[in-house]
């Protein structure tokens, strides 16, 4: 369709689009039928239910709950009443949500940043090395480094950082995947004559960066800060070994909140269905470059 | 193209002043140009240093050593902790239950996946809508997905038994039996994952020259027949891509095992507790033993990269056993990269064509082997 599928994503021009669409039209004459809808419709109750089957839950009580395995598809009233336990529950509701937004929005920006000048270098700057130095960051995305929590979590205590934030957030700044992914875009994206025009017009190499680079990446800088920040709002297995019950991340509370009030489904759910809303919400306003970033190659992990 | 090599104009300045500082700023330059691309992938490089490859490596010297939570380094126990954890039941149960949850959501996630982006990749109306629908678990967390499975999944009063109940099955024992349970956790990582596999297939798929569809369809062949004689092959890169990526994420799985009960033991007879739930336990459980927690971390390393390649090669195979010259189809895929218009000029690309954007390699691949057909 389009000859690269990844300036097709980010951009996501409408000529773009037109042209795709007016290819597969040629390609297949006519629209699918109902069995096509059905069986998407189908998926698509499939995706949403258990989502809305926690709301459902969640705006219950105990034993409603324990008397109808089959929730009526028409909330109740408790929702307010169970968040309000949720939050005056023994899980440091406030200080996690906090903990969390803080830990995403760093993480995201500074993954943005390091990748953007790293992606910058690898595909507009002639150095030394440059080949095989890229290789080795896209192989270093098959290291299965959640098995190095032992040493991790050593020196997280030699350094005094268990249970602080900066546990989670140090090892997280920059990722193989947002250098491979930024060195892709600028590849495309930024002519070599732009950075030709800065530095004869006497910018210094960072100015060029900043002030050429930084602009023209700024499509996929942004889904990249987007996976991110889904990526660290959803983590649990490593923030639930280093930051521990005192100071715990949102994922981390809703486990101590199962683990605490494990006969009260409708309190338990109620955390859950307010954990996962703030990205359910980002969704509704960038479900659609989310979309493009997955098919412009994201990598899972 | 080599313009970052020259000079900075500066030190030209018409009306020369001190020529000691001309040069020095000069070579401020010269280091700024022949510099600054290193310092730029530096912080890369040192973070995955200390977080990636000097723990791997420290992995292996705690492994080897009396070493623990409180006490810290003790002394050197050779391969002791690996005779012991080899040793315990737990680790077996533990690998069977890894093993089995990986390839009931490995196999299902990927075939489903499969078939759902070849129902998108139609002409369909409200294309974004669809896709977004089937993307949307995959901003929930794990965790929460986790809990509201294993509430969904009860074994009394859970909406799955009941729906069971309603067409006149038997209400399984979810949580107290050993496949059950496994199914059950693997319809978590299917929820979550399923779409998001979906939109990387389908982006493939797309990729993918309508005229090869054309050419089968004059040759009378059936959906069916497109499916698998074109459609597949043509996805092996991307195929082996998933997989691969399926085998390293789901061998560490954890959160969901975790939260599938309030006690994150695994079960009362360890029926789904995985190899990282095993880890956690030793490290952090009642006998806070870094070192045994060490050795399995590396004997699950080991697994890791033997799985990964025994995939590597039988998706290898499988992807590639079309019907209709299955030779070609080998022949043409990774290594077509530098064929097509994309600026193979790294050797980097040879490798990323195989991972993440490999739409832009299967252009290549459409084009070689578009006389299969006829």
């Amino acid at each position: 369709m389009s000859s690269d599928p990844l300036a097709l994503g980010l951009a996501g021009s409408g000529a773009a689009k037109h042209k795709a669409r007016r290819a597969n039209r040629k390609a297949r004459v006519g629209r699918p039928g109902w069995v096509t809808y059905a069986i998407l419709g189908f998926v698509l109750v499939l995706s949403a239910y258990p989502l809305y089957y926690s709301f459902l839950l969640g705006s219950s009580d105990a034993t409603t709950i324990a008397r109808t395995p089959v929730p009526s598809l028409i909330p109740q009233g408790n929702f307010g009443t169970n968040v309000a336990r949720v939050i005056s529950a023994d899980i440091h509701f406030w200080k996690a949500v906090a903990n969390s937004a803080i830990i995403a929005v760093i993480t995201s920006l500074s993954v943005v940043f390091f990748s953007t000048l790293a992606g910058y270098s690898f595909s507009k700057l002639r150095f030394r090395g440059r080949g095989p130095l890229l290789v080795f960051v896209v192989a270093t995305m098959a290291v299965p480094t959640q098995l190095s929590i032992v040493p991790m979590f050593i020196v997280m205590s030699k350094l005094g950082w268990t249970g602080k934030l900066e546990a989670v957030i140090v090892p997280g700044m920059v990722t193989a995947f947002g250098v491979f992914w930024m060195t892709q875009y600028l590849e495309t994206a930024l002519p070599f004559e732009l950075v030709e025009a800065a530095r004869v017009d006497g910018c210094s190499m960072i100015r060029t960066f900043w002030h050429v680079a930084l602009p023209a990446a700024r499509p996929a800088a942004a889904m990249l800060g987007l996976f991110t920040f889904i990526g660290s709002w959803t983590a649990f297995f490593w923030p639930f070994i280093v930051l521990g019950s005192s100071n715990p991340s949102l994922p981390v509370a809703i486990q101590l909140l199962q683990a605490s009030y494990f006969k009260d489904y409708s309190l338990i759910l109620a955390g859950v269905t307010i954990a996962a809303l703030p990205l359910i919400v980002v969704f509704m306003f960038a479900g659609r470059q989310l979309v493009a970033g997955v098919m412009a190659g994201a990598v899972k992990g | 193209m080599s313009v970052t090599i020259s000079l900075p104009p500066k030190g030209a300045a018409p009306d020369a002043p001190d020529p000691k500082r001309i040069a020095f700023r000069q070579k401020l330059g010269r280091w700024d140009v022949q510099l600054s691309p290193y310092l730029y992938i530096s912080p890369f490089f040192i973070l995955f240093a200390v977080v990636g490859l000097f723990p791997l490596a420290y992995t292996f010297w705690v492994s080897v050593h009396q070493w623990n939570l409180i006490g810290g380094q003790g002394k050197f126990l050779g391969l002791d902790n690996y005779t012991y954890v080899i040793g315990q039941p737990q680790f077996w149960t533990g690998l069977r239950n890894t093993f089995s949850i990986f390839l009931l959501s490995g196999v299902t996630q990927t075939l489903t996946a499969l078939l759902l982006a070849a129902v998108l990749d139609q002409n369909i109306r409200a294309k974004t809508f669809w896709r977004m629908g089937v993307l949307l678990p995959y901003v929930v967390a794990p965790v929460a997905v986790g809990v509201i499975f294993s509430k969904m999944f009860a074994d009394q009063s859970g909406l799955i038994n009941a729906l069971l109940d309603k067409v006149g099955l038997g209400p399984i024992a979810w949580h107290a039996e050993v496949i059950p349970s496994h199914i059950a956790i693997a319809t978590m990582v299917n929820f979550r994952w399923t779409g998001y596999i979906t939109l990387i297939f389908l982006a493939a798929m797309q990729a993918i020259p309508r005229e090869v569809y054309e050419a089968a369809l004059l040759d009378g062949a059936s959906r069916a027949r497109q499916f698998f004689s074109v459609t597949v092959p043509m996805l092996r890169p991307t195929i082996i891509f998933v997989v691969i990526t399926n085998t390293i994420g789901g061998l560490q799985i954890f959160d969901e095992p975790r939260v599938f009960d309030q006690t994150g033991q695994g079960g009362s007879d360890r029926q789904w507790m995985t190899i990282t739930m095993y880890i956690y336990e030793l490290g952090w459980g009642p006998q806070k033993n870094f070192g045994r927690a060490a050795a399995v971390s590396w004997l699950l390393f080991l697994i890791i990269i033997a799985v990964g390649i025994l995939n590597f090669l039988i998706t290898k195979r499988i992807a590639s056993d079309g019907p209709k010259q299955p030779k070609v189809v080998p022949a043409s895929t990774a290594a077509s990269t530098p064929t097509s218009a994309s600026a193979a000029s790294t050797p980097a690309d040879a490798v990323t064509s195989a991972t993440a954007s490999a739409p832009r390699a299967r252009r290549g691949v459409g084009s070689a082997s578009e006389g299969a057909p006829s």
